[in-house]
């Protein structure tokens, strides 16, 4: 008699997909299957993200090491079946050179990852307490009961983590000027709410592992002297926030947190408040503010929320990858932390890497790893063979990266010194067909949307430069726009309140050192080489390249493309709207932007 | 509408610091926060009017007008953006001739973009009521919709 586990992935990316239905199927499937007569126990488990999101939904087999990708219903007779046997090799990952990836150990995605933060995402059924302790969990908790509060400190001093939500402000000292102050009554709560857009490592460690952020917050408070504290949840987030306070309400039934955490007359009270979905409310002092029930504007910060934060007590706030790494250092030491990474930034990194690379999904790294490795060796370039443009990383506030600078090591100094920041994490790779102005404007968008209003710089001049930036994508600008574009760049940095401001010229000003050429090309040529700013552009059709299998005109929601038989296609400039659909159709590469002359 | 208000409001104690979950609640319930619910909400929690309707303008998941029964959530995070999100609202409104912020004539549907819904990887990405769909393609968006409108 053999048993199998089955991990079907149910995290928000492969939920996407349909693995729920996966997941039911493989139930079903297994049901059948376990009559007496068939010697193999199985069980299916519904875990968080395997990190290869791209290629959903992801099936595993334990204890065979299998990995099945973009697996359907109608798959899962096949898979039971094979239990014990040979794999499913059609649902196996196929690499580069045409063989066949058995699992994760074998596969070039999880090349040179090391998984702290993540280490039981995709592994447990993150709704089972059982599950999380039979891995170690809330063992780190104990220890800490049984440590002075300073020895905590220390240890995650010693561990030289930073902050993962953006600032990387080191962990161990904000906890120790908490710590240092005289009012008693304190707090601690955890950012959940990770509002930048194109990043989800919060989200799928909140999902996937609820208990560890539980027990980072808990250890957290110990150090600090608290008793409450919350978790500010993202209300995008349904099935985190669904798992989060499932993990809550057994942690406090299994005596874990309540009036005596572990039998040990410590008392521990965490709350979830669902975030009311404004980007600003990520920032430390507005997210306070909509805790305590106001609109989320953030403070000058003269007095630092470490002393006076939620109703003017002390209060630490951590980003949920960071509290999700602090059991580890109490459980294994700091050096599971310090020994890894380069310089001032210790330890490992999760990025969500998505956007035009082939392989995308969710990757823990040691700090200082290149981004050419990400992109191309775990990444595995971009998809459909197309060439890197740049990666963006760091969200609103961070900037976009040339090829040139694709050997640089990613972490806070040698980010920063280059334009752009870590940030939360997420990476958004582009290619040839990402026009870099249109991305600036992208951003710029978001933040005048999300800017709180609150002072002038930042209300005024994110507006002010979106409508440059448009003008721009629409062949008005002229080149005196690049200079007031850095005018306000630096106005906005030197004048606004919080980081949402002070750093929202980065995606612009990023773009402008590195892709300047593009901008130039719109301004004085009245063209978008990328073919996206679709007032600068129409398509046209290769006729040496043109096969003329008819796609394009099959894609082509204006109906302006017309061919027949063996001729090459071909596309009324008049009446083309430059969606670009006919481009994405194509397999020939046969179709092109041109400039859109004026009618 | 007036028992479920005073169902929401008696479900959080009276302090402020309940006030947006409350709102969430409602807004969960009618798909828009009534100006009962406000007035109750003022009355229970001692929190002026004025102040219940900043909070209701400033977070975006509330809003002070109906919307319709199946709410459509197109992704423009960037993930999503760069892979041609605005291409899917256009042809939504081909396809049942509402832009994001509008509700359709008969109620069923209301249209909105969102910063991210944690699918990223699968851009471009839709949400409809509580369902995710990834990889949403123009030709794909049209039977998702029928199969929604239908229920
Ligand atoms: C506009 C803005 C949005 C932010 N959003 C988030 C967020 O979604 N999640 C997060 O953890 N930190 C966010 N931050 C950073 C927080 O202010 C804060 O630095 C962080 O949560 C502290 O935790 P850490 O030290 O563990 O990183 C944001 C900052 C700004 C200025
Ligand atoms: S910089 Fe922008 S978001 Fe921050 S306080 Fe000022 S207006 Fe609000
Ligand atoms: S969500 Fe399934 S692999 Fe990431
Ligand atoms: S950017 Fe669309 S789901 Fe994240």
């Amino acid at each position: 008699m053999s048993t199998h586990t089955i991990r079907v992935c149910c995290g928000t990316g492969c939920i996407a997909n349909g693995s729920r239905g996966v997941a039911a199927a493989l139930r079903e499937a297994a049901a059948r299957a376990g009559a007496p007569a068939v010697s193999v126990e199985t069980q299916v488990k519904a875990t968080g993200c395997h990190g290869f999101c791209a290629k959903g939904p992801v099936v595993a087999v334990d204890p065979d090491g299998i990995s099945y990708y973009q697996v359907k219903e109608s798959d899962a007779e096949e898979i039971v079946a094979s239990l014990g046997g040979a794999p499913v090799e059609r649902l196996l990952f196929r690499r580069e050179d045409g063989t066949f990836a058995r699992g994760e150990a074998d596969n070039p995605f999880y090349e040179g990852q090391v998984k702290i933060a993540l280490r039981n995402v995709g592994k447990i059924d993150p709704l089972s307490l059982g599950d999380y302790r039979a891995r170690g969990g809330y063992e780190a908790l104990e220890k800490a009961l049984a440590m002075a509060p300073e020895d905590i400190i220390a240890e995650v001093e010693k561990s030289g983590l930073r902050g993962r939500g953006g600032a990387g402000f080191p962990t161990g000292t904000k906890w120790r000027s908490c710590a240092a102050c005289e009012e008693t009554q304190r707090y601690v709560v955890c950012n959940g709410d990770e509002g930048d857009p194109g990043a989800f490592m919060d989200g799928y460690i909140m999902e996937g592992d609820p208990h560890s952020v539980i027990e980072g917050l808990a250890i957290c408070a110990l150090a600090v002297g608290a008793e409450e504290g919350f978790f500010y949840i993202r209300d995008e987030y349904l099935v985190a926030l669904d798992h989060m306070a499932r993990a809550l309400a057994d942690a406090e039934a299994a005596g874990i947190l309540g009036d005596s955490v572990l039998g040990s007359g410590r008392r521990l009270r965490f709350e979830i408040v669902r975030g009311g979905g404004a980007f600003v409310c990520g920032e430390s002092t507005a997210l306070m503010a909509s805790i305590e029930g106001r609109v989320g504007e953030p403070r000058a910060k003269y007095i630092r929320s470490v002393q006076k934060g939620l109703w003017d007590k002390p209060t630490v706030l951590n980003n949920v990858e960071t509290l999700a790494t602090v059991p580890v250092i109490l459980k294994e030491g700091y050096e599971a932390v310090q020994e890894l990474g380069v310089g001032r930034s210790r330890g490992t990194k999760t990025f969500a890497m998505v956007g035009k690379v082939k392989n995308g999904g969710l990757v823990e790294v040691p700090m200082g790893t290149t981004i050419r490795q990400l992109v191309f060796g775990n990444g595995g370039g971009i998809a459909g063979g197309r060439p890197f443009k740049s990666i963006q990383t760091g969200g609103p506030s961070g900037g976009c990266l040339p090829e040139s600078l694709l050997d640089l090591p990613v972490d806070y100094e040698s980010l920063d010194a280059n334009g752009t920041m870590v940030g939360s994490g997420g990476m958004i790779v582009m290619d040839d067909r990402n026009c870099m102005v249109d991305v600036a404007k992208y951003y710029v968008g978001f933040l005048a949307q999300e800017s709180c209003g609150k002072c002038t710089p930042c209300r005024e001049g994110l507006r002010h430069m979106h409508a440059i930036l448009t003008g721009i994508c629409e062949g008005k600008g002229t080149e005196a726009d690049i200079e007031r574009l850095e005018e306000l760049g630096f106005t906005l940095k030197e004048a606004s309140l919080c980081a949402l401001g002070k750093t929202a010229a980065n995606p612009v000003l990023s773009t402008l050192r590195y892709f300047k050429e593009e901008y130039l090309s719109h301004i004085q040529d009245g063209f978008c080489p990328a073919g996206v700013c679709r007032a600068l552009v129409v398509f046209g059709i290769d006729a040496e390249k043109c096969k003329a299998c008819g796609l394009c005109a099959g894609s082509c929601p204006a109906s302006c493309i017309s061919g027949e038989g063996k001729q090459p296609y071909e596309i009324d400039a008049a009446r083309c709207t430059a969606c670009g659909n006919c481009r994405k159709a194509c397999h020939f590469e046969a179709i092109h932007p041109e400039k859109r002359m004026a009618v | 509408m007036k028992e479920d208000i005073e169902r929401i409001v008696a479900l959080y104690p009276p302090e402020r610091r309940f006030a947006l979950a409350a709102m969430q609640d409602m807004q969960r319930q009618f798909n828009y926060i009534p100006a009962e619910g406000l007035d109750a909400l003022s009355a229970a929690m001692g929190i002026p009017i004025a102040q219940l309707y900043s909070m209701a303008t400033f977070y975006r998941a509330l809003s002070l007008k109906p919307k319709g029964r199946h709410i459509i959530k197109i992704c423009d995070g960037t993930a999503c953006h760069i892979s041609g999100s605005e291409v899917l609202a256009a042809a939504l409104h081909d396809a049942i001739g509402i832009r994001p912020g509008e509700v359709t004539e008969d109620g069923a549907f209301s249209l909105e973009t969102v910063n991210c819904l944690g699918s990223c990887a699968v851009a471009p990405v839709m949400l409809i009521d509580d369902t995710h769909f990834g990889g949403v393609t123009p030709d794909r968006l049209a039977a998702i919709i029928e199969e929604v409108g239908a229920k």
